[in-house]
């Protein structure tokens, strides 16, 4: 192991030690303090583009404001979080990004969850002495996982880099310059039609209402869903998850960084792909094979014909005529009852998974 | 996997072969894009121009089937070259002269007549990957669904025993496994001559434990495989099936023999969450409830154990399969009476030392890596560190076996399947999510734009394919992604089912069937 030399700062009064190459916002977020951020996702390099999380630091007898999420600490540096000067310019710089900001909270998907909403509460923005009509709207396309409001958008360039950095997919990029400058695909070309892989990633890291999952537009807010903390049921590397449920239904699902082995990131089978839950073609009855046709029963005949019928084969060819499938789509309580009871209830070892993949 | 998924990002060389992690594994994927940020070096064997091969040092466009003979080169280059590690021949493997005589004659320019990559590109691997102080190697089902399937993973084993590349982080052997459960199905025991942890019927000590601790006298001969039960089907030779969760019609290779062979059963029973092809066979369907609706736990290819809760009441009048596997047992006069998928868990934990330390408590926020032998233990990052569990590490001379089914001037082409990133296996469940069927819905194959240009194929136009076993129609994707002469085709498609067209040819140890290799034809329709 490679040890890492530690250096002191001082945090708002407070001596911490750190490891060197840290940056301001880690060194405090390590001690509890909290510094707001916009355009800052643990996943992704530096962008510092939002300047909310500027801090004040000393420079001998003046001092600086400075980007926290992208200037790394040095030993003995004195920093505050939350002098005077530090919140009056967080204020203005907020002011800044909500005068392009539609004020439509009470409407937005993102309302509750949603990081700007959160900074302007806390900092009392109720009004932009900068405010003008924002542009832009929702982007028509096909597609239906993935809704984009570029109305909302505050260009931290979250989903730009998630794109570029983590998928490595460069589905989407800034468009146009200044005040028309816009989030998107390269000509606005529909998603299905580039690079894009529709996992969502952008929407995860969005910190406001401008990209959302399409499908929970309209079935609520933060508050509304109970959050069930589960593993991915697809591939073999076991994202953790969230499933977000109002009432009996998934309505979308959710990851969060600091997850293992994920770390807050799903593929567009683990994000997207939750339909068949709730999909009308599942089964719900036992079913029962009567003149070559399968028919609805009740779970007594079925479980009674089966271990009737399981029994009658035992007693009369053998318990080595009978075989059990388990399978990887089971839980390995399943799984394990699954070998029990082919070892212990039908009393033979056949019992094998198909698809050994 | 011998390493966790949270090395990945920290290794110096991957060689990826026969897995295309972007797609059949995209979160293992994105650890691996994080290398590759961070300047790690990527060697890539695949057929198909995958996404990392696009992005590798060396992309070595191998021929399916034919691995063995890019991977005994590699050894025959780094014993050639001295690239060895000496030490860690010494003290930890045995052996070494019986593979040093044997690779002797394996030279790269014997194996780029198998393999079709040039000669110079497979000593630049063995040499980059020697070399490499934190070199990985990943592979899939590339590797193992072959005839040879085993010897593969041998020989890929006979690589990091020469360097010694292994049992260190960020250094080592890493199958991915492809299914979300198919550690967990394994390790617990759901195969036909081991309990669940690794412990051996053969072991009269391990049936006698189980007799004690189950309350019942336990059959002694080991049981079938599923490749076997299949055989014996087909010769009407075997009475009752209970398949739990899965979909052997269409997973199976040679569908046409599955469906004959569970149509000779007496007893079809099939307990699902769909009316899969399979249940369409069946004489009894028990509708069980899907991962939303149920606890339990999951183990992921690092042999990380993981909750699964439920989320949501079940749909309809179903039940978790652990519920109904319970109520089965209980009918036919074997008493399974459990409150909870916990108390199941805790008999796992307490007839399985490998599983003794782990308990729902402590999975509770991140799941714990098995080995863990007792509840103070923290689990295991990676195996092999120091010590592996036979003791010392065995090369293995392997010669080349070809595979069961080669092309021939009848059926030209070589036929390779595989996954796709927006499908999951038959696609009963992602063919039902809106947002993945806008992506890709239908069933294509991939070819060679050379191939194509010889038959007369246009990009997009619909192709019949054909081999010796039956034949489905596709939509020809002509690039020049894939390998001359090999064409590819996913699994995930009902309506032109790949597995009409494998062969149900089987490796020799693992009885996993040859998914990846059989000769096929092409035709205009
Ligand atoms: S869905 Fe994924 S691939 Fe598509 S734009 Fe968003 S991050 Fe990029
Ligand atoms: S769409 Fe969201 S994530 Fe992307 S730049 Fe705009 S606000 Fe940031
Ligand atoms: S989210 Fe994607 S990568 Fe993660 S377990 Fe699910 S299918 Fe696999
Ligand atoms: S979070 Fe630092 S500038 Fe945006």
């Amino acid at each position: 192991m490679v040890m890492i030399p530690k250096i002191k700062v001082n945090i708002d009064g407070k001596t911490i030690e750190v490891d060197k190459g840290k940056t301001i916002l880690q060194a405090a977020n390590s001690t509890g303090i909290r510094i707001p951020t916009l355009c800052h996702d643990s996943r992704l390099e530096p962008f510092a583009a939002c300047r909310v999380c500027m801090v004040e630091v000393e420079r001998g007898t003046s001092t600086a404001l400075v980007t926290s999420c992208n200037t790394e600490i040095a030993d003995g540096m004195v920093i505050r979080t939350d002098s005077e000067k530090v919140l009056k310019t967080r204020k203005m710089v907020l002011e800044l990004i909500l005068s392009d900001h539609p004020r439509d909270c009470m409407t937005c998907e993102k309302c509750g969850s949603c990081e700007l909403q959160d900074l302007a509460y806390q900092y009392g923005v109720r009004e932009s002495q900068f405010f003008e009509e924002p542009d832009g709207g929702i982007i028509e396309d096909e597609n239906p996982v993935i809704q984009h409001d570029t109305s909302k958008c505050i260009l931290c360039g979250r989903c730009v880099r998630i794109c570029a950095e983590v998928q490595q997919d460069y589905a989407i990029d800034f468009k146009n310059r200044g005040f028309e400058t816009q989030t998107g695909t390269p000509f606005g070309k529909p998603r299905r039609d580039t690079t894009c892989v529709l996992c969502g990633q952008c929407v995860s890291t969005c910190p406001v209402g401008s990209l959302v999952e399409k499908q929970a537009v309209g079935m609520g807010r933060e508050w509304d869903f109970k959050q069930v903390k589960t593993t991915c049921a697809y591939c073999g590397v076991g994202c953790t998850m969230y499933l977000n449920v109002k009432g009996n239904r998934v309505v979308k699902v959710t990851s969060k960084a600091g997850s293992v082995p994920n770390d807050g990131n799903l593929c567009v089978k683990g994000r997207f792909g939750y339909d068949f839950i709730h999909h009308p073609d599942r089964l719900k009855h036992p079913l029962i094979k009567k003149n070559g046709k399968l028919e609805e029963a009740t779970w007594d005949e079925a479980l009674n014909l089966v271990a009737g019928k399981l029994g009658e084969i035992k007693a009369k060819h053998g318990p080595d005529n009978i075989g059990v499938f388990s399978s990887s789509r089971c839980t390995n309580e399943e799984n394990y009852l699954a070998m029990k009871f082919t070892r212990a209830a039908i009393g033979t070892n056949n019992v094998d998974q198909c698809a050994r993949t | 996997m011998t390493n966790s998924i949270a090395e990945i990002k920290d290794c110096k060389l991957i060689f990826l072969i026969g897995g295309n992690p972007t797609e059949a594994h995209p979160i293992v994927g994105l650890e691996m894009k994080k290398a590759l940020r961070k300047g790690c070096t990527f060697i890539v064997a695949d057929p198909r121009q995958i996404w990392f091969a696009q992005h590798a040092k060396l992309y070595l466009p191998v021929r399916p089937g034919s691995d063995n003979w890019l991977l005994n080169a590699m050894a025959h280059i780094i014993i050639a070259e001295g690239l060895e590690n000496k030490e860690f021949i010494k003290t930890r493997t045995e052996g070494f002269e019986e593979l040093k005589s044997f690779v002797k004659n394996i030279t790269p320019e014997k194996a780029e007549e198998f393999t079709g990559i040039p000669a110079e590109d497979i000593r630049q691997a063995a040499r980059l990957y020697a070399k490499s102080e934190k070199s990985a190697i990943f592979y899939t089902l590339g590797i193992t669904e072959h005839t040879c399937g085993t010897d593969n993973v041998r020989t890929i084993a006979n690589l990091a025993l020469l360097t010694g590349h292994i049992g260190k982080s960020s250094t080592g052997v890493n199958p991915i496994r492809g299914q979300n459960n198919v550690q967990g199905a394994t390790d617990m025991g759901a195969l036909p001559d081991r309990m669940h942890g690794y412990q051996y019927l053969s072991d009269p000590a391990v049936v006698e434990k189980f007799e004690k601790a189950w309350g019942i006298k336990l059959p002694r001969t080991q049981g079938i495989t599923s490749p076997t039960m299949f055989e014996r089907m087909n010769k009407n030779q075997f009475k009752a099936l209970y398949v739990i969760g899965e979909d052997p019609v269409m997973s199976e290779p040679n569908q046409n023999y599955t469906i004959n062979g569970l149509k000779n059963l007496e007893f079809l029973v099939v307990q699902d969450i769909f009316l899969s092809e399979t249940a369409k066979y069946a004489d009894v369907v028990l509708p069980a409830t899907s991962f939303a609706e149920k606890d339990g736990t999951f183990t992921n290819t690092e042999r990380r154990v993981q909750r699964v809760r439920k989320a949501v009441n079940p749909i309809g009048n179903t039940k978790p399969d652990w519920q109904i596997i319970c109520e089965l047992s209980n009918r036919m006069g074997y008493k399974m009476d459990y409150p909870s998928p916990k108390e199941v868990y805790d008999e796992i934990a307490s007839l399985a030392p490998v599983f003794a330390g782990i308990n729902y408590a402590r999975i509770e926020s991140n799941g714990i890596q098995w080995p863990c032998p007792d509840t103070k233990h923290p689990g295991t990052k990676f195996l092999h560190e120091g010590k592996f569990t036979r003791g010392l590490g065995k090369f293995f001379v392997l010669p080349y076996r070809a595979p069961a089914e080669s092309p021939d001037k009848q059926y030209p082409l070589l036929l390779t399947t595989g996954r796709t990133l927006y499908h999951y296996n038959a696609g009963t469940m992602t063919r039902r999510s809106a947002g993945i069927i806008h992506k890709t819905n239908d069933c294509f194959v991939e070819i060679h734009q050379s191939d194509a240009g010889e038959l007369g194929v246009f990009d997009g136009e619909m192709v019949k394919i054909a081999t010796r076993r039956g034949e489905i129609t596709a939509r020809a994707e002509v690039s020049e992604k894939v390998k001359k002469g090999v064409i590819w085709i996913p699994m995930h498609f009902v309506e032109a089912a790949v597995n009409k067209l494998t062969k149900d040819a089987y490796d020799n140890i693992t009885q996993t069937a040859e998914y990846k290799v059989c000769g096929a034809k092409i035709e205009k329709i």
